[in-house]
């Protein structure tokens, strides 16, 4: 991945640096923002990355960017306004079909005019035309006219697929003033002209079935309402390691109040434990600042050595049981983060424990952020040997994921001991595979012309660490020569890996997010959603959710804010319209539909009847998502999904055999 | 190959995988047989079993559904259990007094298009085989 080639005009019509590499660099705590104050970065601009890093550091500028414009968020919105809906209930269907030319995308092989003749015969259709492009303002017009005189209250537009265009074409309708759901498409393109060029004949009959099969259906519809909930504007953010404090404040700032829960008695997290960065920035003196922004800051309430005891609620309204020192109190909010973070291996292998000159890469950082550092064994003498042992807990058969961070850590810590102990005159690094991605790539380069020696090990060979009375011994096998290396050393440092918390399934259970078959948290999509869950209103950062720098964490942190703050800062929020709904009379309360649903919105309830208890279930409606599981899963047509209800599909089913 | 016979197929597709995969199928000009009707689900897991069965026995030639991936699912998993609802469907097609091969359920992603053409067209052969349906009157 290489910078576009006029990069050093841009940089320079904005005013802006890049680094030896030419692409914009950042630092590891503003790692969405440029060296010049309000212009922010994202993407591959800023260093090479793949697309979810890439869509997270996009959402975190876009959260730098509106704390900046809290005051002017949404000043500029004019609601749209629609026609008093005309009430259908009771009238016959009266359907109008609009047949698209599409230029000569359809017409060039479907007989559009046959097709509109056709339709015209159909039961129920009391208006059809063609029209050369049907989403034209002009067709639109058009439609909202032929509504009014021919009191139309169905309307079936033949074109194309209705993933693009529906919205436009139901908005039409709306503002005729006819539900916007009283409106079914036949796609007569992407299933007919386009795939059949070469049998017009065969394509015009499969085009009257297709219309044939949305009149079926349109005859079913229903007026349908999207229903509006109130949002609670604030906050739950689950942690207070630097993903989940960066999250609050970045909430806080966009004019949110923030409820933060961190399980210990302190902020920091995992942070609390890095000293230092490659680059040279000082992760405590950040740390610091913002454990005094949050302290400082108004719109956050802490909530240290606390526990989360249960949380209730669907998007927009949240209650949560959170107990603390102080006793216990419920919050109410509209979203929640989670930030939960991770922990670090406790290594079982290489003597870690038993020896006290086995520690992990962490202990080394602490030592040498001391200053007195890397001394180890009896009398305190200088380490002169030391020995990293890299992928400990990390790809192996129990924990097959690479903890990502590790290899830049050991490169950091080994170019920090050729800097502070001479008498360290060997240094080596037995690794399996070395990722320091990015700009990293360097100080690894860096770290080979020091002297340190990397010695690549196989899974399956792993290194032997033991001790005779004085002296640590490593054997690796070095696969060069195919011989066993035998390795005096006075300091053995393990990279331990990121492994996540056993805490993260009951907060799972909590919010009804998954987590991946190793236990942390999983987003909604890899690549396109990297913040979102499934589930609306809650969003991952940081460690909880994979292994990541401390640059990743934040800019997973900002964005997750972002799109927190896109619900918070709305009054209200409408839900989805095609959702599930309980024919009471139908339902005898088998409840085989509960545990089919994938966002556990459908509850088995009791009520009294006519003096006798009566089971039905319930849904949901701010947190079904319409799938329609609970639809295939009732015996007894209890349960259907809005839209698409089993009688909908079978008139399409009939319409299509022709045996209606 | 003019007056060979024709099958009619209905094909469930959700919304957000197969569907769109036809629609690519559509955008790249790929052609298939004009043999499907398409009913749009939102998820493979809304196709009720009944609805299978009524097709065929109302004279459909055959019944293809068609969902995400596994892993792909827009509503986790929905697809596993039209995966299971399958399985089972497959077992009772012979009390019914039809070929279990009239019934086919396929992963199509939104990114393919002619993987979906090639499904349409291999179903098609494979209906085309076994006749018309024994409920066509």
């Amino acid at each position: 991945m290489q910078p576009p080639k006029d990069v050093k005009v841009l940089a320079d019509r904005f005013g802006i640096g890049l680094n030896e590499f030419n692409f914009c660099g950042t630092s590891a705590f503003q790692p969405a923002e440029s060296s010049r104050q309000g212009i922010y970065v994202a993407g591959p601009f800023a260093e090479p990355k793949d697309i979810p890093e890439t869509v997270m550091q996009a959402s975190a500028a876009a959260a730098q960017v509106l704390s900046l414009l809290k005051d002017a968020r949404g000043t500029l919105i004019t609601p749209k306004l629609y026609p008093p809906e005309r009430d259908v209930k009771g009238e016959e269907p009266r359907i109008g079909i609009f047949v698209c030319h599409c230029g000569t995308n359809i017409a060039g092989v479907v007989d559009v005019s046959n097709v509109v003749e056709y339709a015209k015969t159909l039961p129920n259709v009391v208006y059809a035309e063609n029209n050369l492009y049907t989403y034209s303002n002009n067709a639109q017009d058009r439609i909202k006219e032929k509504i009014a005189e021919h009191g139309l209250n169905r309307v079936v537009v033949a074109s194309c697929t209705p993933r693009t265009p529906e919205p436009l074409f139901r908005n039409t309708v709306a503002e005729a003033g006819l539900n916007p759901y009283l409106f079914e498409m036949a796609n007569i393109r992407d299933q007919c002209s386009w795939v059949h060029m070469h049998e017009p004949e065969r394509a015009t009959q499969k085009s009257k079935d297709l219309v044939r099969m949305a009149v079926a259906k349109s005859r079913l519809l229903q007026p349908l309402q999207r229903q509006r909930i109130r949002i609670q504007k604030s906050a739950l953010v689950i942690g207070g390691g630097l993903s989940g404090m960066t999250a609050a404040l970045t909430l806080a700032r966009q004019g949110s109040d923030v409820y933060l829960v961190e399980k210990e008695d302190e902020l920091g997290g995992n942070l609390r434990h890095i000293h230092y960065l490659l680059n040279g920035e000082r992760p405590q003196e950040e740390l610091a600042r913002l454990r005094d922004e949050i302290q400082q800051n108004s719109r956050i309430h802490l909530f240290a050595g606390a526990v989360i005891e249960n949380i209730e609620g669907s998007i927009g309204n949240f209650k949560t049981r959170i107990s603390a020192r102080g006793g216990t109190t419920e919050v109410e909010h509209g979203v929640v983060i989670v930030a939960t973070g991770a922990k670090q291996y406790q290594p079982k292998e290489y003597l870690y424990g038993q020896d006290d000159d086995v520690i992990t890469q962490r202990d080394l950082e602490g030592r040498l952020a001391c200053g007195d550092g890397f001394l180890a064994g009896e009398g305190n003498r200088p380490a002169k040997t030391i020995v990293m042992i890299r992928c400990v807990g990390s790809r192996d058969a129990d924990h097959p994921y690479c903890s990502r961070v590790c290899c830049a850590d050991a490169i950091k810590n080994a170019l920090r001991i050729k800097t502070l102990s001479p008498e360290t005159n060997v240094l080596y690094v037995l690794y399996r595979d070395i990722r320091t991605y990015g700009f990293k790539e360097s100080y690894y380069t860096k770290a080979r012309q020091q002297g340190v020696v990397f010695v690549r090990y196989d899974e399956d060979r792993k290194p032997e660490v033991s001790r005779n009375s004085h002296a640590l011994k490593v054997t690796v096998l070095d696969q060069t020569l195919g011989m066993p290396m035998l390795i005096p050393a006075d300091l053995v440092v393990l990279s331990a890996g990121i492994h996540p918390h056993e805490e993260n399934r009951t907060l799972a259970q909590f919010l009804k997010v998954p987590l991946n078959s190793e236990g942390f948290f999983l987003e909604a999509h890899m690549k396109l959603r990297p913040v979102d869950f499934m589930t609306d209103g809650v969003f991952l950062c940081g460690l909880a959710h994979s292994p990541k720098s401390i640059e990743e964490s934040i800019l997973q942190a900002q964005a997750a804010s972002a799109r927190a703050a896109a619900v918070l800062v709305q009054d209200s929020l409408e839900l989805e319209a095609n959702i599930s709904h309980v024919v009471d009379e139908s339902c005898d309360g088998c409840a085989y539909c509960v545990d089919t649903c994938p966002f556990k919105s459908i509850a088995l309830v009791e009520y009294m009847y006519l003096g006798s208890i009566k089971k039905v279930v319930e849904t949901n409606e701010s947190t079904c998502k319409g799938c329609g599981c609970c639809q295939a899963t009732c015996p007894k047509n209890g349960i259907l999904v809005r839209g698409f209800t089993l009688d909908q599909s079978r008139a399409q089913i009939e319409a299509a055999l022709e045996v209606a | 190959m003019e007056d060979s016979f024709q099958p009619l197929i209905i094909a469930f597709c959700c919304n957000w995988c197969s569907y769109a995969g036809a629609d690519l199928a559509g955008v790249s000009r790929i052609q298939y047989p004009p043999s499907i009707r398409m009913i749009r689900v939102m998820c493979s897991g809304m196709v009720h079993p009944n609805l299978v069965i009524e097709a065929l026995t109302k004279g459909a030639d055959g019944v293809l559904m068609c969902g995400c991936h596994p892993g792909d699912c827009h509503y986790q998993d929905g697809n596993r259990k039209a995966e299971k609802r399958a399985d089972a469907l497959r077992l009772m097609l012979a009390d019914f007094g039809l070929e279990e091969e009239r019934f086919h359920r396929e992963w199509v992603s939104a990114a393919e298009g002619p993987r979906f053409a090639q499904v349409v067209g291999s179903f098609t052969e494979q209906v085309q085989k076994l006749g018309p349906s024994p409920y066509k009157t």
